[in-house]
C-alpha cells in the first residue's frame, strides 16, 4: 500500500457508541474551533449501546438523594469504587440525563408529563430513567442524530483502528484501515479519546454483540497503558440459553420471579431477603447481579435447575404481570421471546441462565478520563474510572457513558487547544513528523506481514476463538481457583503462540471481514491474558470475582485496584493502587434485610 | 426433515472479478438457527472470504438486512427452518450499490438523514436543570416513528427509490416526522423547506411496500402520506394567505 496523506484533526475519538458520541458533542460545544474526527468500525447507530434495554440511573425524584445513589453504587461495587469518582458521577448524572431529554430522547413519562423512573437491581430508590425497554437504542439514536448538527464532526464510518501512534511519550493519533477500500491510513490528532466499548466476546456465552472485542483496551495496553481491575467480569443472571440474548433486569423490577425447577423462588436461600408478591427494592430478584448469578451456580450444584439442550437454566416468570404491563413496559422482551425463543411470556415462563455481560475493568483513567499516556483519554465501557468497582449496578453504565464521555471530551478539548507544536498542518512535517511517518510505516509493515500478505497460515480463526472461549469459561468464569486460572493461563498462552500462524484466506482489499476478525481475535487474546493474570493475583473474593480457594473479602490486602501492564514475551505485570475512600467506610453488603 | 439445507449466496469481489456469481453452500439445518447463524457457519467453517455485516443478533442494530428469496429481511430474525427444504437465495439489499458480496453501500442514506435535520430544533433551549414536559399521549404521537433502526429494508422494497435515487426515502421521511410531531420541537418549517425539492415523494403511490417489510412497525408509508397532506395544506395556505403564519 502506498503512503496516502494522513488525515488530521484536533481531537480524535475512536468509537462512536454512547460514550464516543457524547464526547464528540462535548468537544464541539466546549470549543467550536476544534476539528473532531470520529472513527468507528461500524456505522455509529450500529454500536453496541443500541442493545441496552433497561434504563439509565440518575437522581431526579424528591424522595431520592445523591448520597443514596452513591451508597447503592459503592456497596453494589463491594467497596471497590473510587468514591470521589462516584460522588461526581451521581452529581453530574441528572443534568446529563436532562440534556438527553432536551436532545429529544423519548423517555417514558408519568401522566403529568414528567420523566418516569423504574426500580432496578441493587438500587434503594426508583431512579432508573427508561425509554420502554429500548433505552440504549433511543439514547444512541438521539445522540447520533444530535451529533449530525455539528459540522465540525468528521466521521470515519467503518474504519478499523489497528494501533495508536505514540511519539515521545505522547499519543498523537492512530493507524486505521478504511474497510471499504482496504486503505491503511494514519489519522493524526492532538488528543485521542478511546471509546471502543467492552470485551464480552472473550467468553462464549455473552449478551455482547459481535463487535465487542476489546479493541481499544488492547490498543492502549499495547501502547503501555495499564488495564485496571480486569478480573471483574459481570455475569447477568438472565440471558436466553443458546443466543445469550439479554432479558432485561426491568422484567424483575416490574415484578418478575426467578424460579428453580420446583417452582420455588430460590433466592430466599441466599441471604437476599424474603419472597414478597410485589418487588421490594434491594431484595430478592432485585438484588445485585453478582449475587444472583452466584446463587444460580449454587442451585445448579444442588441439582435444582432445569436442563435443556444448551445447559442448565431456571425460569423467569412474568405471567402474573399481565398482558397490559408486559406490552407497555416490556414490549421488547416479549418481541425477543416470540422471535428468538418461540414462546410468549404472557403465557409461558422464560428459560434463563447467567451470561457474560459487562467488563467492570478497562483502560486506567482518572476522573477526567485521562490515561497515564499524555494526550490519550478513554471513556465508556472500555475505560475504568472506577465507578463500577467489583460489580456494576444495572443502569449505571448508560449514565456513565454520558458523564464520563462528556468529561473526557472537555478534558481532551482543553488539552488539544493548548497544543500548538509540530504536526498540525497536514501531518508529516518536521522531526516529530518523521517519527510519525516511521511509526506509520512500521504498522503498515506489521499488518502486511502478519495478515494481509501472509501465505501458508495453518490455524483457523474460528478454532482459536473457540478454544479461547473454552479456556475462559473453564477457568475464569463465575467461580475461580488458582488451579483453574493457571490452566486458563496456559491455554491462552498456547493460543497466542498459535495465533502467529493464523490462516487468512482472503487477500482482497475491499471490505475484508476475515482480516478484521483476525485483528479482533488478537485483541481478545490480549484482554483474556490481562483478565486471567489479574484474577490469579487477587487472592480474595469480592463482588463478581469469586475465588473458591479464598472465599472471603480481604480489605487488609486487597482494597486496591489492580493494574495490568503488558510485557513482551511474558505474562503481564500486576501492580496495585489504593481505592479512594471519601465518606463510606467499607462495610458489609446487606440485601433483603 | 433433511438435516442440511443449501444456501445460494451472491458473491461479488471487485478485486478478483467484475461480475457477480452465485455460490452454493450446504449448511446444517438447525431448528434454532437463523439465516445469520448459517452465514456465520459458512464463514467460520467453509469459506472465510464471504463478507457481510452483522453485530447484535437481536434485531436492533440494523446491520444484517439482506434479500432472502427475493424479500428484504433481517437475517438475524429469519429462521432457516422456514425456508426448508431450500435452496435459499441470499442477496444484498436491492436498490443499493454493492461494495462486496452481501455488503451494500448505504452512504446515500447517511446524507439524506442529515438533510432532514433529525434533531430537536428550538428557538431557545430550556435551562439545563429542567425537563420539558411531555405526556404519555404526546409521546405516543411520534413514538412509532422513533423506532426506526435504519436497517434499509424499506429502501430495498421501495419502487420509487429504485427509479429516483434522489428520493429522500421512507426511513428518512419517517424520522423527519418523528421530530415534527414531537411537542418539544419547533423545526417543522425548516424540515419542510429542506424537503420542498424532493420530487420522489410525489411519485410515491402508497403501495406501502416499505411499511410491509419494516421489522419495527414504523409505518413509513403513513409518515409520507402525512407529509404530503401537510405540504399540500402549507402550499394552499401560502397561496391563499401569503401573510398566513404556520408553525
Ligand atoms: C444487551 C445489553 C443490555 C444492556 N443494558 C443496559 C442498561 O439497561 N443500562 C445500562 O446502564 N447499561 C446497559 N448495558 C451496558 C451498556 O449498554 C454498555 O456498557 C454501553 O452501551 C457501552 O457503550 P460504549 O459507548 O462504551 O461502547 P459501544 O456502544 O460498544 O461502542 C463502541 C464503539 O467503538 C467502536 N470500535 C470498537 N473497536 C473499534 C476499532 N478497532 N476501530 C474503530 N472503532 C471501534 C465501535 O464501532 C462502536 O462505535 C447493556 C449491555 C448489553 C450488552
Ligand atoms: S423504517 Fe423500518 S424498514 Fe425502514 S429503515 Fe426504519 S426500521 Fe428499517
Ligand atoms: S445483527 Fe443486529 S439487527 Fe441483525
Amino acid at each position: 500500500m502506498t503512503n496516502p496523506a494522513p488525515q488530521t484533526c484536533d481531537v480524535l475519538i475512536i468509537g462512536a457508541g454512547g460514550a464516543g458520541l457524547r464526547a464528540a458533542i462535548a468537544v464541539a460545544e466546549a470549543n467550536p474551533d476544534l476539528s473532531i474526527g470520529l472513527i468507528s468500525k461500524v456505522y455509529p447507530m450500529r454500536s453496541h449501546t443500541v442493545s441496552a434495554e433497561g434504563g439509565a440511573a440518575a437522581v431526579i425524584k424528591e424522595n431520592d438523594s445523591l448520597d443514596h445513589h452513591a451508597y447503592d453504587t459503592i456497596s453494589g461495587g463491594d467497596w471497590m469504587c473510587d468514591q470521589d469518582a462516584v460522588e461526581l458521577f451521581v452529581q453530574e448524572a441528572p443534568q446529563e440525563m436532562i440534556r438527553m431529554e432536551h436532545w429529544g430522547c423519548p423517555w417514558s413519562r408519568e401522566e403529568n408529563g414528567k420523566v418516569a423512573v423504574r426500580p432496578f437491581g441493587g438500587m434503594k430508590n426508583k431512579r432508573t430513567w427508561f425509554a420502554a425497554d429500548k433505552t440504549g437504542f433511543h439514547m444512541l439514536h438521539t445522540l447520533f442524530q444530535t451529533s449530525l448538527k455539528h459540522d465540525k464532526v468528521l466521521r470515519f464510518d467503518e474504519w478499523f483502528a489497528t494501533s495508536l501512534l505514540v511519539d515521545d511519550g505522547r499519543c498523537v493519533g492512530t493507524v486505521a484501515i478504511e474497510m471499504a477500500t482496504g486503505k491503511i491510513q494514519a489519522v493524526i490528532a492532538k488528543a485521542v479519546i478511546i471509546c471502543t466499548g467492552g470485551a464480552g466476546r472473550v467468553f462464549p456465552f455473552t449478551t455482547n454483540a459481535n463487535i465487542k472485542t476489546g479493541d481499544g483496551m488492547a490498543l492502549a495496553y499495547r501502547a503501555g497503558v495499564p488495564l485496571k481491575d480486569m478480573e471483574f467480569v459481570q455475569y447477568h443472571p438472565t440471558g436466553l440459553p443458546f443466543t445469550g440474548i439479554l432479558i432485561t433486569e426491568a422484567t424483575r423490577a416490574e415484578g418478575g420471579y426467578l424460579l428453580n425447577k420446583d417452582g420455588y423462588r430460590y433466592l430466599q436461600d441466599y441471604d437476599l431477603g424474603k419472597p414478597e408478591p410485589k418487588p421490594v427494592l434491594r431484595s430478592m430478584e432485585l438484588g445485585p447481579r453478582d449475587r444472583l448469578s452466584q446463587a444460580f451456580i449454587k442451585e445448579q450444584e444442588k441439582g435444582r435447575t432445569l436442563q435443556g439442550p444448551y445447559g442448565h437454566y431456571v425460569h423467569l416468570d412474568i405471567r402474573h404481570l399481565g398482558e397490559k404491563i408486559i406490552n407497555t413496559k416490556l414490549p421488547f422482551v416479549r418481541e425477543l421471546c416470540l422471535k428468538y425463543e418461540n414462546l410468549d411470556p404472557i403465557k409461558e415462563m422464560i428459560p434463563v441462565r447467567p451470561v457474560v455481560h459487562y467488563m467492570m475493568g478497562g483502560i486506567h483513567t482518572d476522573i477526567h478520563g485521562a490515561t497515564p499516556l499524555k494526550g490519550l483519554y478513554a471513556a465508556g465501557e472500555c475505560a475504568c474510572v472506577s465507578v463500577n468497582g467489583a460489580n456494576r449496578l444495572g443502569s449505571n453504565s448508560l449514565t456513565e457513558l454520558l458523564v464520563f464521555g462528556a468529561r473526557a471530551g472537555k478534558a481532551a478539548a482543553t488539552f488539544a487547544a493548548s497544543q500548538n507544536g509540530g504536526f498540525q498542518n497536514g501531518g508529516f512535517q518536521g522531526s516529530a513528523g518523521n517519527t510519525i511517518k516511521a511509526l506509520y510505516a512500521d504498522e503498515v509493515r506489521r499488518l502486511e506481514q502478519q495478515f494481509l500478505k501472509k501465505e501458508g497460515g495453518t490455524e483457523k480463526i474460528a478454532t482459536i476463538r473457540k478454544e479461547m472461549h473454552n479456556a475462559m469459561e473453564g477457568g475464569a468464569g463465575i467461580y475461580r481457583t488458582e488451579d483453574s486460572l493457571l490452566q486458563s493461563q496456559k491455554e491462552i498462552q498456547a493460543l497466542k503462540e498459535r495465533f502467529t500462524r493464523v490462516q487468512i484466506s482472503d487477500h482482497s482489499s475491499t471490505f475484508n471481514t476475515e482480516l478484521i476478525a483476525a485483528l479482533e481475535l488478537s485483541c481478545l487474546l490480549d484482554v483474556a491474558e490481562a483478565v486471567i493474570q489479574a484474577a490469579l493475583h487477587r487472592k480474595e473474593s469480592r463482588g463478581s470475582h469469586q475465588r473458591t480457594d479464598f472465599p472471603k473479602r480481604d480489605d487488609e490486602n486487597y482494597l486496591v485496584h489492580s493494574l495490568a501492564y503488558r510485557k513482551d514475551n511474558d505474562f503481564p505485570e500486576i501492580q496495585y493502587q489504593p481505592v479512594t475512600i471519601t465518606r463510606w467506610a467499607p462495610g458489609e453488603r446487606v440485601y433483603g434485610r | 426433515m433433511a438435516d442440511t439445507i443449501t444456501l445460494e449466496v451472491f458473491r461479488y469481489r471487485p478485486d478478483e472479478a467484475s461480475e457477480p456469481v452465485f455460490q452454493s453452500y450446504e449448511v446444517p439445518l438447525h431448528k434454532d438457527w437463523v439465516i445469520l447463524d448459517a452465514l456465520n457457519y459458512i464463514k467460520d467453517q467453509l469459506d472465510g472470504t464471504l463478507s457481510y455485516r452483522w453485530s447484535c443478533r437481536m434485531g436492533v442494530c440494523g446491520s444484517c438486512g439482506m434479500m432472502v428469496n427475493g424479500k428484504p429481511v433481517l437475517t438475524c430474525a429469519a429462521f432457516v427452518e422456514k425456508y426448508a427444504p431450500g435452496p435459499v437465495r441470499i442477496e444484498p439489499l436491492e436498490n443499493f450499490p454493492v461494495v462486496r458480496d452481501l455488503i451494500i453501500d448505504m452512504s446515500d442514506f447517511l446524507h439524506k438523514l442529515k438533510q432532514v435535520k433529525p434533531w430537536i430544533i428550538r428557538e431557545e433551549e430550556e435551562a439545563p436543570d429542567k425537563e420539558y414536559l411531555q405526556t404519555p399521549s404526546q409521546l405516543a404521537d411520534y413514538k412509532p416513528y422513533s423506532m426506526c433502526i435504519n436497517c434499509m429494508l424499506c429502501y430495498a422494497a421501495c419502487p420509487v427509490y429504485g427509479l429516483e435515487p434522489d428520493f429522500v426515502g421512507p426511513a428518512a421521511l419517517a424520522l423527519a416526522q418523528r421530530y415534527n410531531m414531537d411537542n418539544r420541537d419547533q423545526g417543522n418549517r425548516q424540515r419542510m423547506e429542506a424537503l420542498s425539492h424532493d420530487h420522489g415523494m410525489w411519485q410515491c403511490t402508497f403501495v406501502g411496500d416499505c411499511s410491509a417489510v419494516c421489522p419495527k412497525n414504523v409505518d413509513p408509508a403513513g409518515a409520507i402520506q402525512r407529509y404530503k397532506v401537510e405540504t399540500a395544506t402549507h402550499w394552499w395556505k401560502n397561496l391563499l394567505l401569503p401573510w398566513g403564519k404556520d408553525k
